[in-house]
Order: structure tokens, then C-alpha cells, then sequence
């Protein structure tokens, strides 16, 4: 605007003089997004100038120190430097635009190269005990806090936390999916009740669910310690997450498709049966194994219901016994560099097996529901070949020869 | 017979039918019906029915504790339960201290990140980002607690003594003990502080305020998004005009839920921090405390009566979450409903 309102006092200098003859420049669309060279080239140069300011204010010239404080005049050298060479270019609002476009990919970069060095560092520090083929096979029954690696291991704890979440999901899928089917299927003032309950009790603290555990099963039925009062404390802090989650796939089914069952004349059973839960298996699984990723990882309701315990122990009635993140616990409590490093292990173990999980919850779920992989899509093909197959065949001897004898 | 004999004919038989025994579209309820409906609801209440428990056998074991300190349990910070002399002041400072600075660091991350997934991130890394945030929601916080320990403290203390140098006239950053000017001086003050711990909380709770973000984000009507490109706006002015203003429900709810899930994390506090029973307003300073911890640290060697004051402190904590999480999701349910986006 401001160029071409200026342009017979612009068109004396030589410098922009093509911009300025042009009198009323045909509207370019805005670019949103995309790279260009310019834009590249005073990213890298913002960059450039931003760490070389830091170094000399740091180094040279200012009484500043420390990798926090570099980092941030850094950072705001390299934005303010970003956005001077940006407007030599474009108006204001794409200034703002491009400098927010770098702020929003800093804080993504943040976020994750957090949860990288978190994933990262486990693994790292956890290759001094995986090596160990015996780290995998025995308890620590034998082996002391000065022992090297080469002695003891977790097979306990994975044990542990194995009988722990079987427990935990016998008691979960089935009362969780039920109680997800039940909010879906009849609706009402009561089970809008139900599901604000829940919701609210996905942030139950896993401590408190430990607590209710202990203060009903130990304290109040006067038993033991044990995996089971561990698996009942699991449940009960997965139950409101994994009904959530299956409430959210369940909702997706469309409507179609259970009208379709209904216009049948099926009573609502069969349809939930045979429809609606097909249709989204997919996403419940990934809604279970989303909340066995959960499950498996908590602490603290485990610390308060199972005991510790360095033996093998398989049975979940007697007996403490003690789980993955328990057995991490435990470990880098030692001031020991072997037991430390048995931690990590443990951990790299633990964050393995949520790993694992968590792939196989993309792969089988991560498509909304009544939408099929090709593999889904070639066997209901098949399936409905041989439906119509069978119809022929149930009407082809339908002539009048053989009639008599269906009768 | 033509064809409009044929219908009429129809019609007259079957008006007479249709007037006396009408077809209503509803599925018959017959004995499987019935069952199913009957289980469903069993399922339903059962699950009601744990989770009042959760509160209940809470309240019944901490009458006994509550009962013998009354109101001062909620201003005494000292925990000493066998001389009956113990209360949460300390405690549930710390918590919502932590919390505090978990929320204010992860509140900028989560947001930056929920915008960048829904409208900066190329299209075809959307889903591999949606999917880390998953991730990062599902490792367990014993994991966060090992990194915070053995990673991130050490990392921390320049940050910290930087802090306490340049802000500590502000009086919650300053550090007793602390000598700013000296380069030699012991970091030890710096260590297993609020702020620490604060810092792995933050890291915890960020992907759950960032997928509550997002969903609302991706939420912002289309046409909206598109009148506002169609307008001249850069992407950052559409986020401005469109994204934000839809989303702001959706940012104080997934806040809200971060801030409930950051008050009741144990085991990472629990690692990171060295407890005291003070009041401890300095977060730079080596000390603190949470509930959940206080319960993690206690419920071994505590006696009935100890028991029952824990069981009280878990009550509080309990109720606390409750609340922050009750408003979270009513905040996120009437964000989704589009009423603000009319406005």
C-alpha cells in the first residue's frame, strides 16, 4: 500500500525503481507455509548471528555465564534477527507469522527431544545390565547389593508385573467394556451420571487407588500382601481410563449401520453383539492396550498392596510379591553402582514393554471404527462370496423335482 | 388389470390394516433384551460402585484421625501422628507448588506443540507427532522419576543457580544459603527442590494438556479457518482470529486436567525430592514435599493411628484432584459443544 501511494517520489531512486513504476500491482495471493530461499537463507542467517552474538556477549565482552542463560539470549538474538530480516521483505502480519511459525517449532522440538532423551536415556543407561543373559533369567534372591551384574536379575519382577496385569485385565475388559456398551446403549440421567463419574476418576491419583486397596483388602479383610491386592489396585485405577477410551471409539460406529441391524427386526443385543462391537475392535483393543501401557508402568498403588520381595513368586494369592517399576524402585534406592544399573536395566525392560505395546496398539487400531485394512477388506470380500455362494446353492435345488422332498 | 387399479386396490386393503394395528419402528424387547439391558446396568453401578468406594473407605478410615485433630489439620505442618500432632500445611503446599511449576512450564509446551500439530506441522508428519504425544502419555512415571534423578538434576543446577542469581530478589526464587557471585560454591542447595521436581512433573503432564488442546484445535470450524485465509490472513493470524478463540475452553480444560493429573504424581516427586515438614515457599531450594509422597514415605512404618492421619491425607488429595478434574471436564464438554465459536 505504502509503495504505490509513494511511487512518483520512490521512482527517483534507482534502487526499487521496477517496483515503483508498476502503478497498481495485480494482488498476489498470500503465501502460507512452504519454503522458500529467502526464507531459508534468513532462518540460517538469524541463526548464525544469534550464536555468535551469545558467544561473544558470553565469552568476551559481558560478565555473563552458564548454558541456560546462553541459551536464552541465543535464542532471543536469533528471533529478534529473524524478524528484521523478515521485514526487510514482508508487512507486519507476516512478520508475526513467520516469527510464531519458528516459536511453535521450538516448542515442539522441546517437547519432544524431552521425550527422547527420557526414552533415550533409559536405554543408554540400561545396556550395562541387558547384556547380561542371567539379568533375565534369575531373582535377586542370591544376589547381594555388591554382587556384579553377571549375578541376579528380574526375572521376578517381569514375572510379577505379568501376573499383576492379567489380573488387572481379567477384571478390566470385561466389566470396562460392558460399562462402555452400558453409557452408549442406554442413555439416561443415570448413566450420564455414570460417565461423569468416570471421567472425573481418570485423574484418580494412583496413590489413592492404592490407599482404597489397602484400606479395604489389608486393612479391612485383614489379608496379606499380595499380586491379587496389587491387580485389584491396578484395575481400579485403569477401569476409568479404559472406559473412557472405549466410550470415545464406541460413539464413532455409525449410526448406519446399528439402524441397519434394527430395520432387521435383531434385538439390541445381537446388534451390539454382532455390529456394533465388530465394527469397533479395532479401537477397543487400542483402548485396552492403551490402558495396559498404563497399568503396567504405575508404582505406586503396587508399593502399597504387593510388598517387596527378591524371590520368584507365582502365586498371586500369598506372598508379596513385586513388579517392574516397583523392582526399579527399589533398585535405585541403593547407593550401589551395580544395583543403580540394575534399575535401569529394569526400566529400559519396563519402557521396552510399553514400547511393544504401544506399536501394537497403532498398528491394529489408529483407523476409525468401520474402516478396514485391505486384509479386513479381502476377508469380508470372501466371506460375502461365500454368502452368496451359499444362498445359490440354498436355491438352486429349488425345483419342482425335489420339491416333494423338503417337505 | 392396470397398474392404478392394481395400487388402488392395494391401498384398500391395506388402509383398513394399517389404521387398526400401526407398525411402530421399534425393536421388540424380548428375554435377551431384557438380560442384556439388565447386565449392561449391572456393569454400570458396579463401576459407580468402585469408585464411590474409593471415597468412602477413604472417609471411614481418616474419621478416626480427623476426628482428634478437627480443623487444625488443615494448618499444621507438622506430621508426627503418634504424639498426635501432625496436619497437611506443608504437604499440600508442596503439592500445588509443584503443580504450579509443572502447569506454568508445561502450559507454553503443550500449547506451542497442539498448535504446531494442528496447523504448522507438514501433513504427513501429523500423525507420527499425535502418536509421540500418545507415547509420552503412556511412559511410566518411574521412568520420568529415574531421568529427573540421575539426568536432569545434575543438568539443572546452572539453570537454577542462574535463576537464583539473576530473579532472586523475587522472593519465591531467592535460595538461603546460596553465593551467587561464587563459582566454587556448593550446588547442593539447588538439588531435589520443588522446581526439579516441577520440571519432570511438567514433562508428565504436557502430553495429556497437549492432546486436549489439539482435539479442540483441529475442532475450529473449517469455513471459518477458510473465510479468514480467503481474508488475507497469514497462518498465524488465522491461529489468532479462528483457532484460539474456539480453543479457549479446550486450553483452560486440558490445563485443568494437566494440573489434577500433576497434583497426584508420586513416585517421580517421590525420587526427585528430599522431604521436609515445613512450609517451603522457596522452589529453588533444596526440600519439599507432596501428599503422595508423604503417604509413599509413611504407610510402611506407620502405626494404626498413623494409618488412619495418612488415610486423611489421602482424603484431602483425593478431593482436591476431584474438584480441579470436575471442572477441567465440564470446562472441555462446553468447549465442544461450538457455543463459544458463535460468539
Amino acid at each position: 500500500m505504502q509503495d504505490v501511494e509513494d511511487s512518483p517520489v520512490v521512482a527517483v531512486a534507482d534502487g526499487i525503481a521496477e517496483e515503483a513504476v508498476v502503478p497498481d500491482p495485480p494482488d498476489q495471493p498470500r503465501r502460507i507455509g512452504g519454503l522458500s530461499r529467502t526464507g531459508v537463507l534468513s532462518l540460517c542467517g538469524a541463526a548464525a548471528s544469534g550464536l555468535c552474538i551469545a558467544i561473544l556477549l558470553f565469552g568476551q565482552l559481558a560478565p555473563l555465564s552458564g548454558a541456560f542463560g546462553f541459551t536464552v539470549v541465543a535464542y532471543a538474538t536469533f528471533l529478534t534477527v529473524y524478524a528484521v530480516l523478515t521485514g526487510l521483505e514482508e508487512d507486519g502480519p507476516a512478520i508475526r507469522d513467520k516469527v510464531m511459525t519458528v516459536v511453535l517449532w521450538s516448542a515442539a522440538s522441546v517437547l519432544f527431544s524431552g521425550l527422547v532423551l527420557v526414552v533415550g536415556f533409559t536405554l543408554w543407561r540400561g545396556r550395562e545390565a541387558l547384556p547380561h543373559w542371567n539379568f533375565f533369567t534369575q531373582d535377586m534372591q542370591a544376589a547381594g547389593p555388591l554382587d556384579p551384574l553377571s549375578n541376579g536379575g528380574i526375572a521376578h519382577a517381569m514375572l510379577g508385573t505379568l501376573i499383576m496385569i492379567s489380573i488387572a485385565l481379567a477384571i478390566t475388559v470385561p466389566l470396562g467394556l460392558a460399562c462402555a456398551v452400558y453409557l452408549n446403549q442406554i442413555p439416561g440421567a443415570f448413566s450420564r451420571f455414570v460417565r461423569t463419574i468416570v471421567e472425573a476418576m481418570t485423574a484418580l491419583p494412583s496413590i489413592v487407588a492404592g490407599l482404597m486397596v489397602y484400606a479395604t483388602w489389608i486393612l479391612g479383610l485383614g489379608l496379606q500382601k499380595s499380586g491379587l491386592a496389587a491387580g485389584f489396585a491396578i484395575s481400579v485405577m485403569m477401569l476409568p481410563i479404559v472406559i473412557r477410551a472405549a466410550d470415545v471409539v464406541l460413539r464413532l460406529v455409525p449410526g448406519t449401520l446399528t439402524e441397519a441391524a434394527e430395520a432387521l427386526g435383531a434385538p439390541r443385543w445381537r446388534t451390539v453383539w454382532h455390529v456394533i462391537l465388530p465394527t469397533a475392535r479395532s479401537g477397543l483393543a487400542t483402548a485396552v492396550i492403551l490402558g495396559t501401557a498404563r497399568g503396567i508402568g504405575e508404582t505406586s498403588p503396587v508399593l502399597l498392596t504387593a510388598g517387596f520381595t527378591a524371590a520368584l513368586n507365582a502365586d498371586p494369592t500369598a506372598g508379596p510379591m513385586i513388579s517392574l517399576p516397583l523392582a526399579v524402585f527399589s533398585f535405585v534406592k541403593s547407593p550401589e553402582p551395580t544395583m543403580i544399573a540394575r534399575g535401569f536395566g529394569a526400566a529400559a525392560v519396563l519402557m521396552a514393554l510399553v514400547l511393544v505395546l504401544f506399536t501394537i496398539a497403532r498398528l491394529i487400531g489408529g483407523r476409525g471404527a468401520g474402516h478396514r485394512s485391505k486384509g479386513q477388506a479381502r476377508r469380508a470380500a470372501r466371506a460375502s462370496r461365500r454368502d452368496v455362494q451359499r444362498f445359490d446353492d440354498l436355491h438352486a435345488p429349488a425345483l419342482p423335482l425335489f420339491d416333494g422332498e423338503n417337505h | 388389470m392396470s397398474s392404478a387399479d392394481a395400487s388402488a386396490s392395494a391401498e384398500a386393503d391395506s388402509e383398513p390394516w394399517r389404521s387398526e394395528d400401526p407398525v411402530r419402528p421399534t425393536a421388540v424387547r424380548g428375554f435377551g433384551d431384557r438380560v442384556f439391558r439388565w447386565q449392561l446396568t449391572a456393569a454400570g453401578v458396579t463401576v459407580l460402585a468402585i469408585m464411590a468406594a474409593v471415597g468412602v473407605f477413604l472417609l471411614l478410615r481418616a474419621t478416626a484421625a480427623l476426628k482428634v485433630t478437627g480443623f487444625s489439620f488443615l494448618t499444621t505442618a507438622q506430621w508426627q501422628p503418634d504424639v498426635h500432632h501432625f496436619g497437611i500445611a506443608a504437604v499440600l503446599t508442596g503439592t500445588l507448588l509443584i503443580a504450579l511449576v509443572a502447569v506454568a512450564v508445561s502450559f507454553p509446551l503443550a500449547l506451542g506443540t497442539a498448535l504446531f500439530i494442528s496447523d504448522v506441522a507438514p501433513r504427513g508428519l501429523r500423525r507420527t507427532l499425535v502418536a509421540m504425544v500418545d507415547l509420552m502419555a503412556a511412559v511410566p512415571s518411574v521412568v520420568y522419576g529415574l531421568w529427573g534423578l540421575f539426568f536432569l538434576q545434575t543438568h539443572v543446577i546452572g539453570l537454577s543457580r542462574w535463576l537464583s542469581q539473576w530473579l532472586g530478589w523475587i522472593p519465591f526464587l531467592h535460595v538461603d544459603g546460596a553465593q551467587p557471585g561464587e563459582p566454587l560454591a556448593s550446588s547442593s542447595v539447588y538439588t531435589a527442590s520443588t522446581f526439579v521436581a516441577g520440571l519432570v512433573v511438567a514433562l508428565m503432564v504436557a502430553p495429556i494438556q497437549c492432546s486436549v488442546m489439539r482435539e479442540v484445535f483441529a475442532q475450529a470450524p473449517l469455513g471459518e479457518r477458510e473465510g479468514a485465509y480467503a481474508l488475507g490472513a497469514t497462518r498465524w493470524g488465522v491461529i489468532r482470529a479462528v483457532v484460539l478463540p474456539y480453543g479457549r475452553g479446550g486450553m483452560i480444560g486440558g490445563t485443568m486436567l494437566g494440573l489434577g493429573r500433576a497434583l497426584g504424581e508420586t513416585i517421580a516427586v517421590y525420587l526427585i525430592i528430599s522431604p521436609v515438614f515445613t512450609i517451603q515457599p522457596h522452589i529453588l531450594q533444596t526440600g519439599a514435599n507432596s501428599v503422595s509422597s508423604l503417604i509413599a514415605l509413611h504407610y510402611g512404618d506407620a502405626s494404626d493411628f498413623g494409618m488412619s492421619a495418612l488415610m486423611a491425607a489421602g482424603l484431602a488429595l483425593f478431593l482436591l484432584t476431584l474438584a480441579v478434574n470436575f471442572t477441567a471436564s465440564s470446562v472441555v464438554a462446553r468447549s465442544r459443544s461450538g457455543a463459544q465459536s458463535e460468539a
